[in-house]
């Protein structure tokens, strides 16, 4: 393997594991607070590059310029979340939350199954492809190798922004912090006078969010086909289970391991491509079932 | 009582008489009752308490595992495909049980997911072995040295999926029923218990587990010899998911309402499909949802209480008969 070859495969590595990180957040952010694995995710985060496709060709046709594909891609995320998220969690989630956990899990998993078909009846099952995002800021020499600012800079410095910001607003602001209090005890949150009902709905509409900003921030390096969004899902849970759900920090960690895993597989056997991320989070969940930055959980009597 | 027996004796005695009043239902009964036999699988695992997305994968390695062996043996008898496909299943669920019974509920859940997802991107992409997304064929079976023509053999095809449901949906019972069911099924209701009585919970769980991966596998080996051919559909996540729906739509828990199930469920999807086949997924999710929330007993829970207030009798639970 010589440079070229190490560098190629160091950014798409780089690349890919922003992307799944900006969406394996919102699920695990979801999975923290309200204590629901949102099946799906993957599918809002196929909505968002779908919006985002749709949103962009319809404004390059207006004739305005490629780069307000980044606001359509904020515009996209914003819409999933309050126009999917919010009703999910309102007329879904909320009768569930005392329910057990594999009734749950059966109720999202049927949302994901509604929203896969929403998809094609809306988008058609022929695939898109929109890259003006990706043109728009040209190419970079890197060490003799030319790769798209895009996937080298722009990509993991969302991701960056993305972690660090929500680090910040978890914990240094009013709202973050009532989230936490919630998630710590909700009954006791609800006594001092926090509208536990109010802090979930918010949540699951950033949580949301977050994977359409996945799907939207994806959008320019793929075609968007169906069956994306049940990649994905599978994909981020892999990252999030690896981490230890719940763990916003350590899902950085393990996007940027599985990611840069899978890309150099795609130079050495690209056959394997596929299987990496999951051979990771089984030995990864054979030594320690907790994830690597979970905590073993008490066991109740 | 006799009501409550009779009725599933007259429906079993209707489906055995199928390929003669009704023949060109037969196929889809068929492909109805492998599907069942399936689902009992997934159902085995609702008793525990669990769900699996991911069950697909041993109804596929059954299904493959009937194509290889009859591609490198030309002319294998029936049986010996049924013993060597059910058997692959029951390995790969050891091997694959040993790993996620350590794990309950979502875990649980999305780590047969990822193994089903895994086995369907290698049938994918390794197509020099696997045949790729066209799958590879399935040559009819001999049946004990004697090659049958399509008619005779799809009429012996028939008769072994319905002796077939009945021996396994009366096994799942009375396992239900044995002490290793008991613990099986305590895991759901006290699993903290089953370790102060000094039982492992992680081989009562893979017990379980291994019966419900060969459930699946002799579904999805009738299912492969019947259509002739298997592809790597039979892994995909919407036919675990399928099965999930399947089992709830039935009745959580019920082996009588697997079958039910799938036959309902065969039957809405052929007339439907017709003119809904561009939102089946969206009609399988919105009735999900609807019996989750409003119904959780599915099918026979409704037959139970209808009986029951046909009977003024209390139903027991319902979920010991078949």
């Amino acid at each position: 393997m010589n440079l070229t070859i190490f560098l190629l495969a160091l950014f798409d590595g780089i690349a890919y594991a922003a992307l799944v990180f900006s969406v394996a957040v919102g699920l695990t952010l979801i999975f923290g607070v309200m204590r629901i694995l949102n099946v799906a995710h993957g599918s809002l985060y196929a909505v968002g590059a779908y919006l985002t496709v749709s949103l962009t060709g319809y404004i390059l046709a207006l004739g305005f310029a490629p780069v307000l594909a980044f606001p359509m891609m904020i515009v996209s995320a914003v819409l999933v979340g309050v126009l999917i998220g919010g009703p999910i969690e309102w007329l879904l989630l909320r009768r569930i939350y005392n329910k057990p956990e594999v009734l749950q899990l059966l109720v999202t998993f049927a949302v994901f199954m509604i929203l896969e078909d929403v998809q094609r009846l809306v988008w058609g099952t022929q695939p898109y492809f929109q890259a003006s995002a990706l043109q728009a800021m040209g190419m970079i020499r890197v060490f003799g190798v030319n790769y798209t600012v895009y996937q080298l800079i722009i990509l993991p410095l969302v991701a960056l922004v993305l972690l660090v910001g929500l680090r910040f607003f978890l914990r240094h602001t009013i709202l973050g912090k009532l989230i936490l209090a919630t998630t710590e005890d909700r009954e006791a949150a609800q006594s001092i006078g926090i509208d536990a009902d109010k802090v979930f709905l918010l949540t699951f509409i950033v949580g949301a969010a977050l994977a359409g900003l996945g799907g939207a921030l994806a959008s320019p390096t793929t075609s968007i086909l169906p069956g994306m969004g049940a990649d994905m899902i599978v994909l981020s849970f892999a990252v999030v289970a690896t981490a230890g759900l719940g763990q916003i920090e350590g899902a950085a960690f393990t996007a940027l391991l599985i990611g840069l895993g899978r890309s150099f597989a795609v130079y050495v056997w690209p056959e394997t491509a596929v299987l990496v991320p999951y051979l990771i989070m089984l030995i990864v969940l054979l030594v320690r079932p907790e994830g690597l930055f979970g905590s073993p959980t008490a066991r109740k009597i | 009582m006799t009501v409550r027996l009779a009725i599933p004796a007259l429906i079993l005695l209707a489906v055995a008489a199928i390929p003669f009043a009704a023949p060109s239902l037969q196929l889809l009964m068929n492909l109805a009752l492998a599907k069942g036999i399936a689902v009992v699988g997934v159902t085995v695992l609702l008793r525990a308490g669990q769900v699996s997305f991911g069950h697909a994968l041993f109804f596929a390695i059954a299904a493959y595992a009937a194509a290889f062996l009859s591609a490198s043996m030309p002319g294998a008898d029936l049986v010996l495909v049924l013993v060597v496909a059910v058997a692959g299943a029951a390995i790969s669920g050891v091997l694959v049980g040993l790993f996620v019974v350590r794990y309950r509920g979502i875990f649980f859940g999305m780590l047969n997911l990822a193994f089903s997802m895994i086995f369907w991107s290698i049938l994918e992409k390794f197509y020099h072995y696997t045949g790729g997304a066209d799958g590879i064929r399935l040559p009819r079976p001999t049946v004990f040295g004697m090659a049958l023509e399509r008619g005779p053999f799809e009429l012996i095809m028939f008769y072994l999926s319905l002796a077939l449901v009945i021996l396994l949906g009366w096994f799942t019972v009375r396992w239900f029923a044995s002490p290793s069911g008991q613990l099986f099924q305590t895991i759901k209701t006290n699993e903290t218990r089953l370790q102060y009585l000094g039982v492992s919970p992680q081989r009562a769980l893979l017990t379980g587990y291994v019966l419900s991966a060969a459930l699946c596998g002799v579904g999805g080996v009738i299912m492969g010899i019947v259509q002739g051919v298997v592809t790597p559909e039979f892994a995909w996540w919407i036919r675990s998911g399928e099965m999930v729906f399947i089992a709830v739509l039935g009745g959580a828990g019920s082996v009588a309402g697997a079958f039910v199930g799938a036959a309902i469920y065969e039957i809405v999807r052929t007339y439907a499909s017709a003119f809904a086949g561009d939102i089946w997924q969206m009609l399988l999710g919105g009735f999900l949802l609807v019996i989750v929330i409003f119904a959780p007993k599915g099918v026979i829970g409704i037959y139970d209480a209808t009986l029951a207030r046909l009977t003024g009798t209390r139903a027991n639970d319902g979920e010991t008969r078949k």
